[in-house]
């Protein structure tokens, strides 16, 4: 299929967005090239339609935040918060992502090819987030659903106060936050891990992960947890 | 008693902090409890009106008019919010209450022609059909957070803080946290649910800024912005909400309710009410955007005469949360037994966070839910603002208003110097303005 070609300069996001929103017209199925991105915030937010867009260039904060269905790709790096709240579809940086990528994501698929700033995964609530690179600190904050994997290192805390999303780490974990633990890699983890990994377009052997869950001492206040919190 | 003589009262140690003193050294842990601040503080009570004489004259109580509507969000939105009168519901969570007490505020804010407001958790389909003008809070916790549920609202309200405990999360104890509750929030049931105090995308008002704009593009810019913080530096923050680029600020004094936080939180953190609205006041007029954006005040507003002294004062509208839990039962003097079993009374309680609560508003337990009838309710909720309307309008009337909004500063008078000071008034009977004449 053609795609529609949309130059930032001359469009604005204002009239982006109203156009991938299927708001000046029909969108369902078509493909769109967005140029001239020069770092511009929230760039294909919002959308509610299975539309394919290609970034050309760097964007801002919360680039395909909050988006159902759609397949959005940045050739090139993501400010913050990039697909922050991404409830289905999928969001692939060719780059790096700044802090908060995925944030409070409730489903879907977010890669990022290079790596990911601090906070990676923060309030994560059912998406998955596959990372190429590695992630900074405090990833994962209070994560409470879904799968983050990732293929470089782990910053500082990683996972503190998580709740029941899994964490897969392939290179070394910096530091563990607090209830945050390893846990054993069953068969069946691995074989979900490897499909994840391939539908990211990742090469990786599962077996080589290693897979971080919440130990669940926190979910109710004790006093013999006090320090924790 | 020292002879025959009472023994002074100890102030260092009064009773309530022998009793704090015991229960910490018992359990280990600070006292989670629901509704806002217990301690006296200067509030609207301090403030009286300057009804017209000679010198000005009143409008004719029941026969001239005295208008309440205002509208709210026109600085950017393309449908701003029109309310009918200038009170509204604050955002209060499903799972904080339930599902009755959320629908009843509903039917009876939308009976008045008002808002009311999402909470942590998310929109519930029961509040969203019961209520006419819906405000979605986007809250740092992001819990069942929906763009749906945005582009289904009438406005949107990104919490910063809330005046029971500015700087901090929420908490939801276990025994709220129902199978329902914790599905909309993507949370393992049972569980102490704690709300982060930052969002997990922005911090500073630079960042602000550009979340404000993600939503507008989300929603089309049609939706009104609120942007609400808890009462500390109230002069700074509302500054910085505007050039954020909100329509409008909403500021909770200390006052304000919660479902449950740390007493040390709702007793000590954050300012009263009274000094809150001077300060955000001065802050939209210093930015020239004084009635452009507008000011919806909350924090232990419970009658129209602090209604009236909020607009008075320069807000353009209040919001209520605790008081309207009240018209709904909350502390009515039934089902006793279970107050006591509470080891409360009405009159008394603040046990929101046990999930006990007699009369069915706090509560996720199905028995005690049955207790509240929305429709009942909702009435009750209804009158309750009626009431609140009539008694604003026949104080701004006595004050020779045509609108609720014409109250001004002047039209009041402090009876303390503490308020003459925080609201910036005269001190009765004199000209004084402490810090100023």
């Amino acid at each position: 299929m053609t795609a529609e070609t949309i130059d930032l300069d001359a469009a604005g996001v204002r009239a982006l967005n109203r156009r991938l929103q299927g708001r000046e017209g029909p969108v369902a199925g078509r493909h769109f090239i967005v140029t001239n991105a020069k770092g511009r915030h929230a760039l294909a937010a919002g959308l509610t339609e299975r539309v394919n867009v290609r970034i050309r260039g760097h964007v801002g904060y919360y680039c395909a935040g909050m988006n159902r269905l759609a397949d959005v790709t940045v050739e090139g790096n993501a400010g913050t918060g990039v697909a922050e709240n991404l409830m289905s579809g999928a969001v692939r940086v060719t780059g790096d992502a700044s802090q908060s990528a995925g944030a409070s994501g409730r489903g879907g698929l977010l890669v990022v090819e290079g790596s990911a700033s601090a906070r990676c995964g923060i309030t994560m609530k059912g998406i998955d987030i596959v990372v190429g690179g590695s992630i900074g600190h405090m990833s994962a904050f209070m994560a409470q659903a879904g799968r983050l994997v990732v293929c470089g290192d782990a910053g500082a805390y990683l996972g503190d106060s998580i709740y029941e999303a899994e964490i897969f780490v392939r290179g070394r974990v910096e530091s563990l936050g607090a209830d945050c633990v390893e846990k054993e890699l069953s068969a069946e983890d691995a074989s979900g891990l490897e499909a994840l990994l391939a539908e990211a377009g990742m090469d990786g052997d599962a077996a080589r992960f290693r897979r971080y869950g919440s130990a669940r001492r926190l979910y109710n206040f004790r006093i013999d947890n006090a320090a924790a919190y | 008693m020292a002879g025959d003589y009472p023994e002074r009262p100890w102030a260092t140690f009064p009773p309530h902090v022998i009793s704090e003193i015991h229960r910490a050294a018992d359990q280990g842990l600070y006292y989670i409890r629901g509704a806002g601040a217990r301690r006296a503080l200067p509030t609207f009570d301090d403030l009286v009106f300057l009804g017209a004489s000679v010198s000005r004259y009143p409008l004719e109580g029941y026969r001239e008019r005295c208008d309440t509507n205002v509208t709210i969000g026109a600085r950017h939105a393309s449908r701003p919010v029109e309310l009918k009168i200038p009170i509204t519901i604050a955002g209060m969570s499903f799972g904080a209450l339930s599902a009755n007490a959320k629908r009843a505020l509903g039917l009876g804010a939308s009976a008045m022609g008002t808002s009311t407001t999402t909470g942590d958790g998310g929109m519930t389909m029961e509040e969203r059909e019961a209520s006419e003008t819906l405000v979605y809070q986007v809250l740092p916790s992001r819990y069942g957070m929906d763009p749906d549920h945005l582009r289904i609202a009438d406005a949107i309200e990104v919490v910063v803080g809330q005046g029971a405990k500015p700087g901090g999360g929420g908490m939801l104890l276990g025994q709220k946290v129902t199978e329902r509750v914790a599905d909309m929030r993507t949370l393992p049931a049972g569980i102490d649910q704690r709300s982060a105090c930052r969002h997990p995308d922005w911090t500073g008002p630079d960042d602000l800024a550009i979340k404000i704009l993600e939503l507008r593009e989300v929603t089309n810019w049609e939706k009104p912005v609120y942007v609400k913080v808890g009462a500390t530096r109230t002069q700074y923050d509302v500054a910085l909400a505007v050039k954020a680029g909100a329509d409008a600020v909403v500021v909770d004094g200390m006052q304000g309710g919660t479902a449950a936080t740390q007493e040390v939180f709702i007793e000590d953190v954050g300012i009263p009410t009274l000094p809150a609205v001077r300060l955000a006041v001065e802050a939209l007029k210093e930015l020239g955007v004084h009635r452009q954006v507008q000011l919806i005040v909350s924090g232990g507003i419970r009658t129209g005469s602090d209604v009236a002294k909020a607009l008075a004062l320069g807000a353009d509208a209040v919001s209520i949360g605790m008081a309207a839990l009240m018209a709904l039962n909350c502390n009515a003097p039934l089902y006793l037994e279970d107050y006591e079993a509470l080891g409360t009374r009405p009159g008394a309680c603040n046990m929101c966070q046990t999930g006990r609560c007699p009369v069915g508003v706090t509560t996720q337990d199905p028995l005690l839910e049955a207790r509240l009838d929305p429709e009942e309710a909702g009435r009750r909720v209804r009158n309750y603002l009626s009431t609140l309307t009539m008694e604003c309008q026949t104080l701004a009337r006595a004050c020779g208003k045509s609108h609720v909004h014409n109250l001004e500063p002047e039209d009041l008078a402090a009876l303390t110097v503490e308020a003459a000071a925080m609201a910036q008034v005269p001190l009765a009977g004199t000209g004084w303005i402490p810090g100023r004449s």
